[in-house]
């Protein structure tokens, strides 16, 4: 590609960007992956905030790996005394837990509701409030209604909103920004020890709008995200739209 | 400010819930008997039977040989204390200050309230007439003191309202029963030929007091202003109150909330001025047939947002039954604590985190909703059993008192109760090799542990748990606890409590 003509694509895609709906927030610079390999998968290179990011998982040990990793995005959301809640109909998480990721168990609210679908009230009012920082959902399925209704929530509020879906009955079409797969790794122990090495996962961004899926091998080691290893073998997941 | 008193008496109080009930009462004489002493004895009557010359407290065999078609009946214990309270609570549209006259009188406190009704007389016109068309009878007189108004009410005819300066004149010629006094006294005034107050005045303080004692000087101070009378509220008047009667009754979702809109809005102002929020809220409406009803709603912090107060109070709209029509509507604060108002911020900052009064506000409106089962907030607890190391905070402001711990791993996702696991493991105090939980079997690769944590003797006996973290060959990982020693017989068991991210 010449490079004029680079640049009138580059400047397109820009432009596209706030038709959509998503704008990155001006006053945060913060970087939660903190990971340059994935961030150049994300429009404009950063992990977007403000925008509802949909974790799929099959099982315990995937929610628990999602748990992990969005704690980990949240500690460096929450890094300045903001608040975060998280809802959901069970109440399984392990605050103490949470310290290991960075994240001040303290400041999440945990929302513990009736039926799936006061679950979704309940996010859609948390989303409104521009006073906390995230919102944690656990649902099993989100429909594009619903989704939708979701984003114009935080288009306005500026809220990062997290979707865990576990076992979805089926995979719709949804307004989100993104829709992610973390399973868990084998971990690897420093210099042959034994014993269990730090959480590490297999991350796959199946979906991202305006940006380029990939697969990567993360781990949490001392309060940061570590790339490990770019997945060889990616899953292939036809794209649909988004949005 | 002159103050302004309204007396009601409902002379014939009992017997006219009776008739009420049986409308052929009304034109014959009947009576209400008591026993008392081992005969009955007339405790109310009817204005017919009291018009044939019989009166209280003779005899029911004096009143039998009197009238012999008189129509008797049980008095009911407590019936005029029951209906005095309903009428006082029916009262309050009319004023705030309502009191109970036991045994069967009112006095509102009328001060300021007349005018709403444009002016005393009307005032007046409609209570009566709204009470007889109830079926009861009352003398009312408005006066410038309880004890003139009293007095009036029950010993001047007909019904009258005295104007500011004459109340005095017009209670000379009242006999001294209308002072409020004991029987025992006013029979000796009687005796001694003082038959109207007007005589009394004539006497010394002193005399009067050396023979009849405090009570009648401080009864007589009380009904010409000297001395200041307290009655007690049947409602105690709410220091942050708002009222709004409608002008016809209201009956519409849309009315009701127009209502609170503007009561909220109207104590709200008051709460900002003085730099106060409320923390609970009661909305009641005055049904047009005497019955309230409420809803009430509390906050998680001071807030004068009428706003956010209203979308609390929107839940519960639905459950307010509207009847006939609401008259009254009425927003009192019930507990009010200081908000100092904060400095106006320029912008918006976004996660402001748990001070801010968007996110208390969003606590309140997900706690007003049915649906939620709780919304709980985790502070370190000082134990070391895992399911005992967190407590639920009290307030969004608590503050922890030690740090959490973070070492040894603890996992994100915990089982609750833990839940039995068959597990192969070769000698004591080795992690398993493998292990089955929900059908599926887990071959272990890699492992932390033990980790030996004791049960908190003092607080409940049971077996020690040691904990090992486990990854299994596909690189998940889980925390497994065997409950107690290895033993010959096997008596312990093993556990999942949790899985690692």
């Amino acid at each position: 590609m010449t490079g004029p003509k680079a640049d009138i694509i580059a400047q397109l895609q820009k432009d596209i960007l706030p038709l959509q709906g998503y704008k990155p927030l001006q006053n945060m610079q913060a970087d939660p992956l903190g990971l340059e390999e994935i961030n150049a998968s994300f429009p404009q290179k950063t992990f977007p905030l403000a925008a509802i990011h949909e974790f799929v998982c099959e099982g315990k040990e995937d929610l628990a790996a999602a748990e992990g990793f969005i704690s980990g995005i949240l500690s460096s959301l929450n890094r300045n005394g903001g608040a975060s809640m998280w809802i959901g109909i069970s109440q399984h998480v392990f605050p103490p837990a949470l310290k290991s990721f960075g994240l001040d168990p303290e400041r999440i609210l945990f929302v513990q509701m009736k039926r799936e679908k006061d679950v979704l009230w309940a996010m859609e009012e948390a989303l409104q409030c521009n006073g906390i920082n995230a919102v944690i959902a656990e649902l099993k399925d989100l429909s594009f209604n619903t989704s939708r209704k979701f984003q114009l929530a935080v288009e306005k509020s500026g809220v990062t909103g997290f979707i865990i879906r576990d076992h979805p009955r089926n995979l719709n079409t949804t307004a989100s920004i993104s829709r992610w797969k973390i399973t868990p790794l084998s971990s690897s122990s420093m210099d042959n020890l034994p014993g269990v090495g730090f959480p590490r996962w297999q991350v796959d961004l199946n979906k991202i709008r305006n940006g380029k899926p990939g697969s990567w091998h993360v781990e949490w080691a001392y309060g940061k995200f570590n790339l490990v290893g770019i997945a060889e073998k990616q899953l292939y997941i036809p794209q649909r739209k988004t949005g | 400010m002159q103050r302004r008193f309204l007396s009601i008496w409902f002379f014939c109080l009992s017997t006219d819930w009776f008739s009420n009930r049986d409308p052929h009462l009304r034109t014959i004489p009947f009576i209400l008997s008591t026993p008392s002493n081992g005969r009955l004895v007339i405790t109310a009557l009817n204005p017919v039977a009291s018009s044939l010359g019989l009166e209280k407290g003779m005899s029911l065999a004096d009143a039998r040989a009197l009238i012999p078609s008189l129509e008797v009946l049980d008095n009911i214990p407590h019936l005029e204390g029951k209906l005095l309270n309903r009428f006082a609570h029916w009262a309050i549209r009319f004023t705030p200050v309502v009191s109970i006259d036991p045994p069967d009188g009112l006095i509102l406190d009328i001060t300021g309230c007349t005018h709403l009704w444009g002016g005393e007389k009307s005032y007046v016109n409609e209570i009566t007439s709204k009470i007889q068309t109830l079926g009861y009878h009352v003398k009312t007189a408005i006066a410038d003191t309880i004890g003139a108004s009293w007095a009036l009410a029950h010993y001047a005819r007909p019904s009258q309202i005295i104007e500011n300066d004459l109340y005095s004149e017009n209670m000379m010629s009242l006999p001294p029963e209308s002072m409020r006094l004991e029987p025992s006294i006013t029979e000796r005034l009687h005796k001694l030929g003082l038959k109207e107050i007007r005589d009394l005045l004539n006497l010394t303080r002193s005399s009067l007091k050396r023979r009849f004692g405090d009570t009648l000087i401080k009864r007589l101070n009380q009904g010409f202003g000297i001395e200041a009378e307290i009655i007690p509220f049947i409602v105690p008047v709410e220091p942050y109150e708002e009222r709004l009667s409608s002008m016809e009754p209201i009956q519409t979702r849309k009315g009701i909330e127009i209502a609170l809109q503007k009561l909220l809005e109207t104590i709200c102002h008051r709460l900002t001025m003085e730099q106060k929020g409320l923390r609970k809220c009661m909305f009641r409406c005055y049904r047009e047939d005497g019955k309230t009803s409420e809803i009430a709603i509390s906050t998680n912090s001071p807030s004068h947002h009428a706003e956010h107060l209203f979308k609390l109070f929107e839940n519960d709209i639905s459950t307010i039954r509207p009847g006939t029509g609401i008259e009254v509507f009425s927003v009192s604060a019930v507990v009010v604590e200081d908000l100092p108002s904060g400095q106006e911020k320029i912008w918006e900052s976004a996660g402001g985190g748990l001070h801010d009064q968007r996110v208390s506000e969003l606590y309140d409106r997900l706690m007003a909703s049915r649906d939620v089962v709780a919304i709980s907030r985790f502070l370190p607890a000082e134990h070391h059993l895992p399911e005992k190391s967190y407590k639920a905070a009290g307030s969004l402001s608590e503050q922890t008192t030690h740090a959490w711990k973070s070492n040894p791993a603890r996992p994100l996702y915990v089982l609750s109760p833990p839940e039995l696991i068959e597990v192969t493991a070769p000698i004591p105090d080795y992690p398993p090799m493998f292990f089955n939980y929900q059908g599926k079997r887990h071959k272990i690769i890699k492992a932390d542990g033990p980790e030996r944590v004791e049960q908190e003797w003092w607080i409940q006996r049971g077996r020690h748990r040691d904990y090992y973290a486990v990854e299994d060959e596909e690189g998940k990982r889980y925390w497994l606890f065997r409950s107690g020693h290895y033993d010959e017989q096997k008596t312990y068991k093993w556990f999942i409590h949790g899985l690692f991210s």
